[in-house]
């Protein structure tokens, strides 16, 4: 089972959520999986503190012209959509940050003078915390590329179950982390920008037909907002998790909720069985 | 000698455009400043890698110098790896501009004096 | 004419909600949104929209059927497995039209995209751009740098003095677009772990861009400690620690009013107050 955790908005609560779940499951389970598929600001080490146990580094294929077949033709950098090739009378000049490696110029080069070569976008990296398999992308600095490291970090484990924590939003790295799960809980705040934000991240999880079903976090007596859109969305309402200073305090110090009271490791293993059930009815 | 500014309009009283890589127009004079020809910059349009393209577009039509505003470091690297003279400093109308550099009132680049700009952020393929 | 850009790195940190409480302080400006992904402030400034504009993104591509002779080049050289028995999934798409370029039959269409719509509105604090990128679009630097345009273009036209930007979250391309030539990065934090870790990503990006920056502190009370290693950590790098903005549920009930909560009765309006002055000593207006 592959649960993506999801929200349009930032700051909702996802690595929270996602922890929290992974850290309640594996107090009984083994084969739980924790990935952090926020490869630009990572941030689910802070609350699993894992013990990390190898890394790989992730390419992608770039152009390499050889100067001696070359004929400055130009015709690569007019066919590159993205800008990473420029030819002047004499050269042809690579920009292989603008690169989304997709081979036109190798293949209609008409004098067979480009080579695809490797470049580094980042490194995966997995390792334990506790019991749980713990696995992260670490995006290059610089490299603008995120959506083949999140690929790379999912493919990176095999677990009986995996929480996927994504980025916030709903573009590309989002897209590539929901893509193909089983389903998809989103994270919402009871405040207009949290309905705001997670209608915009039903349609993008429904245009992946992924089912889906929402949590409330930091509720408040406001909730109704959230609920009258479940409603009228058919959305499945999970939970709700109050708004509460001595939660923010806890969160501020990276101390998880299951580690602050015990019930809450009752209350998100009764999550991901009311999810096992929506995903097999 | 091919003297381009980059331009918001197609005429010489349009204002010249500060952004070199998203300008809408290049104006091209001769060293006497005539305009010999309007360039429409398809460059522009790119989603990123914008000066790139634009810089493609002015080596196609052989210029030889180009007055311009704010220009980034892959359009400064792609400029001055082609030997095209970069002066900053358009202010006011094209032909306004063109008369700042004969009276030598521009400045030369040597260093991309703007931000890397971004572009749509995409995919790519990983390499197994 | 100055701008200032409102960041957090983290998302959630109260960037938008502080953005809008600056647009009421401020005088003779112009309002910008820039998180053009999922775009929060005009929720809280009761925007009237003006002018409604699209926004075009990269060509896609269709296969028209009529031409497609089943030859399966397409999919062959698709490096994103967009193309599935001669159907293409926009998903998926790159746009970089290798497809397009290769097929034997001139069977690949381009096909306009309209990936989003920017808006020009008025409010009652000034005048105000906004964007919408569309769902599943790649966000887009290109849609943050005509909301800047505009805003620009605006203050030009209206004579106003200055620009008030609400950046995106995060240090990837669009925040670097939304900071470009700007005066001041206003960065958003809260004493949590999290958002300690991204603060010093947010630094290193503003300090190799050469922008000038500054920090706010939300929510410091939560946890003074913390608030403590963030005042140090700015302190070593030189950069101003120039409001602290204490925690108070208030805020939260401005945003289900819709209103900015410099408007409400609230610990936080004078915090917000003392922000003000101080971001406008950092920037000499």
């Amino acid at each position: 089972m592959i649960i993506s955790v999801a929200s349009g908005k930032g700051g909702t609560g996802k690595t929270t959520i996602a922890t929290n779940i992974a850290l309640a499951l594996s107090a009984n389970n083994q084969g739980i999986a924790y990935i952090d598929c926020d490869v630009e600001e990572p941030n689910g080490h802070i609350f699993l503190n894992p013990e990390m146990q190898d890394a790989r580094e992730i390419y992608i294929e770039v152009p390499q012209i050889d100067n001696e077949k070359c004929t400055y033709c130009g015709k690569c950098a007019d066919l590159c959509a993205f800008g990473a090739l420029l030819c002047t009378e004499d050269s042809v000049i690579t920009f292989p940050e603008f690169c989304h490696g997709c081979g036109g110029c190798q293949y209609f080069c008409p004098a067979e003078a480009v080579t695809p070569i490797p470049k580094k976008i980042g490194r995966v990296e997995k390792g334990l915390s506790g019991n749980i398999i713990f696995a992260r992308g670490c995006l290059e600095v610089g490299a603008a590329l995120s959506p083949p490291l999140v690929d790379a970090v999912k493919a990176r484990v095999n677990a009986d179950i995996s929480i996927l924590d994504a980025p916030p939003g709903t573009s590309c790295p989002v897209i590539h982390t929901v893509r193909g799960t089983d389903f998809c809980l989103l994270v919402t705040e009871p405040t207009p920008f949290g309905l705001n934000d997670l209608n915009l991240a039903v349609q993008m999880v429904r245009t992946l037909r992924v089912p889906c079903g929402v949590l409330i976090n930091r509720a408040h007596n406001g909730i109704g907002l959230i609920e009258q859109y479940c409603q009228k969305e058919k959305l499945p309402l999970l939970m709700t998790i109050p708004l509460s200073k001595r939660i923010a305090e806890a969160y501020s110090r990276g101390v998880p909720l299951v580690k602050l009271d015990k019930q809450w490791e009752a209350d998100f293993r009764q999550l991901y069985r009311d999810i096992e059930e929506l995903v097999a009815g | 000698m091919k003297i381009a500014v980059s331009a918001a309009g197609s005429e010489v009283s349009a204002p010249a455009e500060e952004r070199f890589g998203r300008c809408a127009y290049f104006l091209v004079f001769d060293k006497q400043g005539n305009l010999q020809e309007v360039i429409n910059n398809e460059g522009a349009a790119s989603a990123e890698g914008a000066g790139i393209k634009t810089t493609q577009v002015l080596l196609r039509h052989h210029v030889d110098v180009v007055l311009t505003g704010r220009v980034g470091p892959k359009a400064m690297t792609a400029l001055s790896s082609s030997g095209v003279s970069v002066y900053t400093g358009v202010s006011g109308t094209v032909a306004q501009t063109l008369e700042k550099y004969k009276n030598g009132l521009m400045e030369p680049l040597a260093v991309p004096n703007a931000r890397q700009h971004s572009g749509i952020k995409g995919s790519g393929r990983v390499v197994k | 004419m100055k701008e200032i850009t409102i960041i957090s790195g983290k998302g959630g940190t109260g960037k938008t909600s502080i953005a809008a409480s600056i647009a009421v302080l401020a005088e003779n400006h112009v309002i910008a949104d820039c998180d053009v992904d999922a775009a929060n402030l005009h929720l809280l400034l009761n925007p009237c929209i003006e002018s409604k504009n699209n926004f075009w993104g990269m060509p896609r591509v269709e296969i028209d059927v009529d031409k497609c002779t089943g030859c399966g080049l397409c999919e062959e050289l698709c490096h994103y497995g967009a193309i599935k028995s001669g159907k293409v999934d926009v998903l998926c798409c790159e746009g970089c039209l290798v497809c397009y370029h290769a097929c034997p039959e001139a069977a690949v269409r381009l096909v306009e995209n309209l990936a989003g719509e920017w808006f020009i509105c008025s409010t009652k604090f000034g005048p105000f751009v906004h964007a919408r990128l569309g769902i599943a679009q790649d966000n887009s630097g290109k849609l943050v740098a005509e909301v800047r345009k505009q805003a620009r273009e605006l203050a030009d036209r209206e004579g106003k003095e200055l620009i008030i930007t609400d950046g995106p979250p995060g240090i990837g391309c669009p925040v670097i677009s939304s900071l470009g030539g700007t005066d001041l990065a206003l960065v958003v934090v809260e004493p949590t772990l999290s958002s300690i870790h991204d603060l010093s990503r947010v630094l290193d990006l503003t300090s190799h861009f050469g922008v000038k920056a500054a920090v706010c502190i939300n929510k410091w009370d939560i946890n003074p400690e913390n608030t403590r290693q963030v005042e140090k950590m700015c302190s070593e790098v030189n950069v101003p620690v120039v409001g602290h903005i204490g925690y108070d549920p208030a805020v939260i009930a401005a945003a289900m009013k819709g209103k900015p909560v410099i408007q409400m009765v609230s610990t936080v309006v004078e915090d917000i107050i003392s922000l003000w002055h101080c971001m406008q000593e950092e920037l000499g207006i």
